[in-house]
């Protein structure tokens, strides 16, 4: 798994790469109420606004963290968005990405440099 | 934080782990660790204690009890005159324009007024009142902390530490002995549960609140859910639903001003911006506050612009306060909008990130209130 300084997670899965945020994040959000997510076939580059997260405090943006096409979205979190707080690394993923240069995971960190950065 | 005033109970705050936010010049917790959700449901099934002890507590006291209201009702256009010894009601202290300074509560204790405002208003509060009042002297408590304790299970948990609690009702006031402390009780709330609040002398605060607490029932709940709480119950949070360029008419507060201060009753005006507040009272107003259900999930926040329909350039208003209600299972709001576009089951379109989403307008409370009357 490698993860992001924006706290989002990324873990490869055949060639795609399925993200999601961290539990460090979801506990910080607080209560996950709504998630929006982009639609399946939609062209993304790295740094685009891909996600918004609502949590009874308040709105916040997750940018795509590759470039790439988004190839799958959890449809569970429509209906149960709180699965992002209950299991952010499992259940809670957001959504699954081709990436069009799969070189760019070289730019982030791995687990240990994570909890590092949020220690 | 080092600027921010600490209530009495901030160690016990610290202690339950509370996460702290700066709030109206005070540390207070926004939740602890069960979390914003499930304290607002616990709220609603069980009791919630909430810490509001930012909040002012000011005694009004003149010749007698009714020197000091009729002095009051210079300023507030509410029957606190009338007001029988040991109840409680709702206020406004209003401006010259027709706007409202604060809300507040009032309640008659027999020989002064015991009056609530809220935190952020309270230095300005206690000097208008004494600035523009002669004959009656205003004095806020400081030596005490204001707890609230919300829901269903409340009046047992309470009426096991002094049983004249559970013969009270709703805007009833009464002095209580709770685990020794001499406590200045309501039965009112801020959740749209029933429940009281409680003035106890800070030195005893703590010891009260762990009191409570030890309750199976009893759970330590944050701003976020009073916020959530209140919101689903339709009240107003001031500077947001409510302020000085909202008149009470456009507040949908009308049921707080009396006949009796009304146009032809007894004590009609006399109170600052009397002449707009009662020809709108009579006459309706162009723009009011309405309960609104955003559609779908997506909550819409204070401050997301309203339109008549999706196409239209011209905005009718605005939402005021929204988020989540734990308790619908969606999202709820209230705001302005025109009078025109008031009625219930109207559609209005808020602008959320860009998109037009629908809202509909929605009869307040959201929840129905469960006071003891």
């Amino acid at each position: 798994m490698k993860y992001t300084e924006e706290h989002e997670w990324l873990r490869v899965e055949g060639d795609l790469v399925v993200v999601g945020i961290t539990e460090h994040a979801t506990t910080q959000l607080g209560d996950i109420v709504f998630i929006e997510l982009p639609d399946v076939g939609d062209t993304v580059a790295k740094d685009d606004e891909a996600v918004v997260i609502e949590s009874v405090k308040a709105a916040s943006d997750i940018m795509a963290p590759l470039d790439g096409e988004i190839m799958e979205v959890n449809a569970d979190l429509a209906d149960n968005p709180g699965l992002a707080n209950e299991d952010a690394t499992g259940k809670g993923w957001f959504f699954k990405i081709k990436p069009s240069d799969p070189s760019q995971m070289d730019d982030y960190m791995d687990e240990a440099a994570y909890n590092a950065m949020i220690s | 934080m080092s600027d921010l005033r600490k209530t009495p109970l901030h160690n016990l705050h610290i202690a339950l782990g509370a996460r702290m936010v700066p709030f109206a010049g005070y540390e207070m917790p926004v939740q602890y660790p069960m979390g914003v959700m499930a304290e607002h449901v616990h709220t609603r099934t069980k009791a919630g204690l909430f810490d509001v002890s930012h909040m002012g507590q000011v005694r009004v006291t003149g010749a007698d009890y009714a020197a000091a209201a009729a002095a009051l009702e210079t300023l507030i256009p509410v029957d606190i005159l009338g007001l029988q010894e040991n109840r409680q009601r709702y206020g406004l202290l209003t401006n010259a324009a027709g706007g409202i300074r604060d809300d507040l509560m009032l309640a008659n204790r027999g020989d002064h007024v015991f009056v609530v405002v809220n935190a952020a208003c309270k230095a300005d509060d206690i000097a208008h009142i004494t600035a523009n009042l002669s004959g009656v002297t205003v004095t806020e408590v400081t030596d005490r902390a204001l707890l609230a304790l919300q829901g269903p299970a409340a009046q047992d948990v309470l009426a096991a530490m002094d049983a004249k609690a559970a013969e009270m009702r709703f805007m009833d006031v009464a002095t209580l002995m709770l685990g020794g402390a001499e406590c200045w009780v309501s039965r009112s709330g801020y959740t749209g549960e029933d429940g009281y609040e409680i003035s106890v002398p800070a030195a005893q605060a703590e010891d009260l609140a762990k009191a409570l607490l030890a309750h199976e029932e009893v759970a330590p709940i944050g701003l976020g859910a009073r916020d959530s709480l209140r919101l689903e119950a339709g009240l107003c949070l001031y500077g947001h639903d409510i302020d000085a360029q909202t008149t009470p008419s456009e507040g949908a507060l009308n049921w707080a001003i009396q006949k009796v201060r009304r146009k032809g009753g007894a004590r009609a005006g006399g109170f600052p911006g009397a002449d707009v507040i009662l020809e709108q009272m009579e006459n309706g107003t162009d723009r009011k506050r309405v309960g609104l259900r955003p559609e779908g999930r997506a909550p819409m926040r204070e401050g997301v612009v309203l339109f008549a329909s999706e196409a239209d350039d011209t905005p009718i208003g605005q939402i005021t306060s929204g988020g989540f209600g734990p308790t619908i299972g969606g999202p709820v709001a209230m705001g302005y909008v025109p009078t025109s576009h008031a009625a219930i089951g109207t559609t209005v379109f808020g602008a959320l990130r860009g998109k037009r989403m629908p809202l509909t307008v929605a009869a307040l409370p959201f929840t129905p209130a469960n006071f003891k009357r």
